[in-house]
């Protein structure tokens, strides 16, 4: 298990490129429940008051 | 074997003009479509009213060696007609932005990497806030969605295209395809509350676009949409080539989504030309599609005809180990950058999905649903989660969970801000589109028409005195290729000259 923690992306020797930004590693863990919950606190504030009627109203053609 | 090829995303996007539930969905497309080209000015993007160049458009045409008639097909198959109601335009970063039915679509450049893929289809969805905001300054508020589900039983595509050699039988590609588009949404699903084409389940599923996925193989895209579609409209030389029309995926806003979605099925793609696909065969695929995107546990095993039942995970190792097989010794960097995040989001999943928070969408999504669900006590079927699935789509930097989870770095950048501002107005340099942009820019004013494989010029405008200059080759017009010669003339008349001088 623990190398699995270590897994991800190895950074490509070309210096051009950068690897991926978010510590993805870090993100896992103990840090994830607590990350969540900043996020849901920082997005209650833009969240559509009324949900019901917001799904209701969120009504589509069909596409290809 | 490399995931170098010629391809490209497109992207119907949801729109709505909130407060106005009965506004004409096809008149909103249009508004966005024309605020972009008017927003943006000639050299970003052709007038609307210029139109596209239909000569080479074959929607009926089936990759199985058949025509559809006609007479037999749906209207909304008949997409090489001219309809004066909608609007279309061809955008300087090679792309194009029309209505399509009922959507604003973004039809991405042709590109030759999953890398640049991405970049160019993020660049669509600037494109597009761009409109909206030109919308707004107007005083016309509306809203585009990134995601393929309304909840209510309407879908809508995103859809990939890959360049195929055309001497690789059709039915070869889909039975090579097939089970690995079934298994592949583990990787690239976007993720949808809701369970069944009108959500009549409550719950939560990997993909937004299985529950309409009603046929193995066909030409359609708006009915009985197939697992592989048929329609073979290559938009090149089509003794060379075929292009992949792929209406299976979902659409990603996480870029390793996007490059997985592209870079994986490039490589398998490569597999299925050197006769290398794994030899698997799914008893129901249409059954199957679904019974994966309905365990976001990842559990689910389905049958093969040999007897074998995999989960999707298992399966994508039999493709990942045949890539392996077939690799040479030198990979090059979009190759390994793909593999290497395919064999990490892979292994992620397979320990614990929320590893991949960030990188792959549907555990992205479920992840905040989760949360909100713990916190708040929600079963799944309360309205505020719809709600959220909808609104995580919502491109609008201020409104969109997805939008907001990444400028907060939470999902993993592949491309840079700068990197996709710049695709907005630049073209992929390595292939045809960069020639096709370049004439927007360069020659606003005298470009008439485009399309895929043609530039059509209006030198003396007025005049009926059309030039059609033709591309079906799309590794060529690059900027190697041409980049000397439209640096080196005055105009379009010296520009069509020296091509014509140049083929002979």
């Amino acid at each position: 298990m623990a190398g699995q923690e270590q897994k991800r992306p190895q950074r490509r020797d070309d210096e051009d490129t950068p690897a991926p930004e978010a510590p993805v590693a870090q993100q896992q863990d103990a840090a994830r429940g607590a990350e969540v919950d900043d996020l849901l606190d920082e997005i209650d504030g833009v969240l559509e008051t009324n949900a019901e009627e917001f799904v209701h109203g969120f009504v589509q053609k069909g596409g290809q | 074997m490399s995931v170098h090829r010629v391809m490209g995303t497109e992207t119907e996007y949801g729109v709505t003009r909130p407060g106005d539930p009965r506004a004409n969905p096809v008149h909103l497309s249009g508004l966005v479509v024309r605020a972009y080209a008017s927003g943006a000015g000639p050299t970003r993007a052709l007038p609307t009213g210029s139109g596209w160049d239909y000569a080479d458009e074959t929607p009926l045409r089936d990759a199985r060696g058949y025509e559809m008639a006609r007479a037999l097909a749906d209207l909304s198959q008949l997409t090489d007609v001219d309809d004066p109601a909608t609007a279309n335009s061809v955008l300087s970063n090679g792309a194009r932005l029309y209505v399509d039915h009922a959507h604003p679509e973004y039809s991405s450049p042709e590109v030759l990497t999953p890398r640049e893929a991405v970049i160019w289809d993020r660049a669509g969805d600037e494109v597009v806030l761009a409109a909206l905001a030109t919308l707004a300054g107007q005083g016309d508020h509306l809203r585009l969605y990134k995601n393929n589900v309304d909840g209510k039983g309407a879908s809508y595509g995103t859809h990939e295209n890959y360049l195929v050699p055309r001497e690789v039988p059709f039915l070869t590609i889909a039975a090579g395809l097939v089970p690995f588009f079934v298994a592949r949404q583990v990787l690239v699903g976007a993720g949808r509350v809701g369970l069944g084409q009108f959500s009549e389940v409550p719950g939560f599923q990997i993909s937004q676009r299985a529950d309409y996925i009603e046929a193995e193989i066909g030409l359609e895209t708006t009915l009985k949409r197939p697992i592989v579609n048929t329609r073979d409209e290559p938009h090149a030389t089509g003794e060379k080539y075929r292009r992949l029309h792929v209406i299976v995926g979902d659409a990603t806003l996480c870029d390793v989504g996007t490059l997985l979605r592209l870079g994986t099925t490039s490589l398998v793609l490569g597999l299925i030309e050197a006769g290398k696909a794994p030899r698997l065969e799914l008893a129901d695929p249409v059954a199957a599609i679904r019974a994966i995107s309905h365990d976001p546990t990842l559990r689910q095993t389905v049958e093969l005809v040999d007897g074998r039942a995999l989960t999707a995970l298992e399966i994508l190792a039999v493709y990942r180990e045949a890539v392996q097989d077939h690799l040479g010794s030198a990979v090059d960097a979009d190759t390994r950058e793909v593999l290497e995040h395919w064999d990490s989001v892979a292994a992620d999943l397979a320990v614990d999905p929320t590893r991949c928070v960030g990188r792959v969408d549907w555990v992205t999504k479920q992840a905040v649903l989760e949360g909100y669900r713990r916190r708040d006590g929600l079963e799944w079927g309360d309205p505020r989660l719809a709600a959220i699935d909808i609104q995580w789509s919502d491109l609008d930097p201020a409104r969109g969970l997805a939008a907001r989870m990444r400028a907060s770095g939470r999902v993993v950048g592949l491309a840079t801000p700068e990197e996709v501002a710049a695709a907005v107005v630049e073209p992929p340099e390595r292939t045809r589109a960069w020639f096709r942009g370049q004439c927007v820019s360069r020659f606003a004013g005298a470009v008439r028409a485009a399309s895929w494989d043609s530039v059509v010029f209006e030198p003396a405008q007025g005049t009926k005195g059309l030039r059609r200059v033709q591309m079906p080759e799309p590794l060529k017009g690059s900027r190697e290729d041409i980049g000397a010669l439209l640096d080196s003339v005055a105009g379009v008349d010296d520009l069509l000259s020296a091509l014509v001088t140049d083929e002979d």
